[in-house]
């Protein structure tokens, strides 16, 4: 249960974090220049943008999550079964970011969440 | 957009980092949650304590920093290219992460759980060769 609870945590609060960053990255723009300056110059601009403080706390809980997770579980176990956020994700980005999803991407997805039913089955 | 030469590149480039980053990360903050222990009673004083050893434990700061190192690339590649093809193009790396578990942390791994590990990367592969953009570029 408390394995469940956890591993529901870092798949909700991590994809819900990332889809916050990718809005507040969006806003900024594409990174077209590499120097160390205006890369600084970026991560401010970066740190003014709402979307991201709400995508980091995201990402922070998640990660206090896996952490605790780790503690007790396999590694192997642990970082496979977080990729149902791929289902989450494909939601998410369609809803929350309005990407477009090719059929054929929908049935990677698909398979994607197979395997990680396997994965669970496989600890039993 | 045009999927240009230099896009292409650089989108390569930063995937491959965010690959090799994450499992990294992932299995150094395994060993060092292993060697911190879970949480037993989850009160205050608990939690404070097992906080407390988090923070010192010499794994879990490199499994930060390599993850941080992940993050800076994975940030860097979302300002282009959509969230839904980054996703499961980084995601090679649940696979990384099982190989390393296996052969830096000695994890038991059963057939059915390479079965389950091999169909997210099919999964992955399918996902993968689509465009990396999707949405309308703003003029």
């Amino acid at each position: 249960m408390r394995e469940f609870l956890l591993l529901c945590v870092i798949v909700v609060a991590g994809t819900g974090g990332e889809l916050c960053v990718t809005r507040a990255m969006k806003q900024i723009g594409e990174v077209t220049d590499f120097r160390p300056l205006a890369l600084a110059r970026f991560i401010l601009k970066a740190l003014v943008v709402g979307w991201m403080w709400i995508g980091i706390g995201m990402m922070t809980i998640a990660f206090f999550a896996l952490l605790a997770a780790l503690s007790f579980e396999n590694v192997s176990f642990v970082v496979p079964v977080t990729a149902l956020s791929y289902a989450a994700g494909a939601v998410g980005a369609v809803l929350f970011l309005r990407e477009r999803i090719s059929a054929q991407r929908w049935i990677g997805v698909l398979i994607v969440c197979a395997g990680v039913t396997i994965v669970l089955l496989s600890k039993h | 957009m045009t999927d240009s030469p230099g896009l292409h590149f650089k989108t390569v480039l930063l995937i491959l980092m965010i690959v090799v980053f994450a499992p990294l990360g992932n299995v150094l903050l395994g060993k060092g949650m292993k060697t911190v222990g879970p949480a037993t009673h989850w009160t205050a004083a608990d939690l404070w304590s097992v906080f407390v050893r988090i923070c010192s434990s010499g794994y879990i700061w490199l499994g930060v920093a390599s993850l941080m190192t992940f993050f800076v690339a994975y940030m860097l590649v979302l300002t282009w290219a959509d969230y839904s093809y980054v996703q499961p193009a980084s995601s090679f790396s649940y696979a990384m992460v099982a190989l390393l578990g296996y052969l830096l942390l000695g994890e038991v791994i059963t057939p059915l759980r390479w079965l389950g590990i091999a169909m997210i990367c099919l999964g992955v592969l399918i996902v993968g060769h689509t465009p990396p953009r999707t949405t309308a570029v703003k003029a």
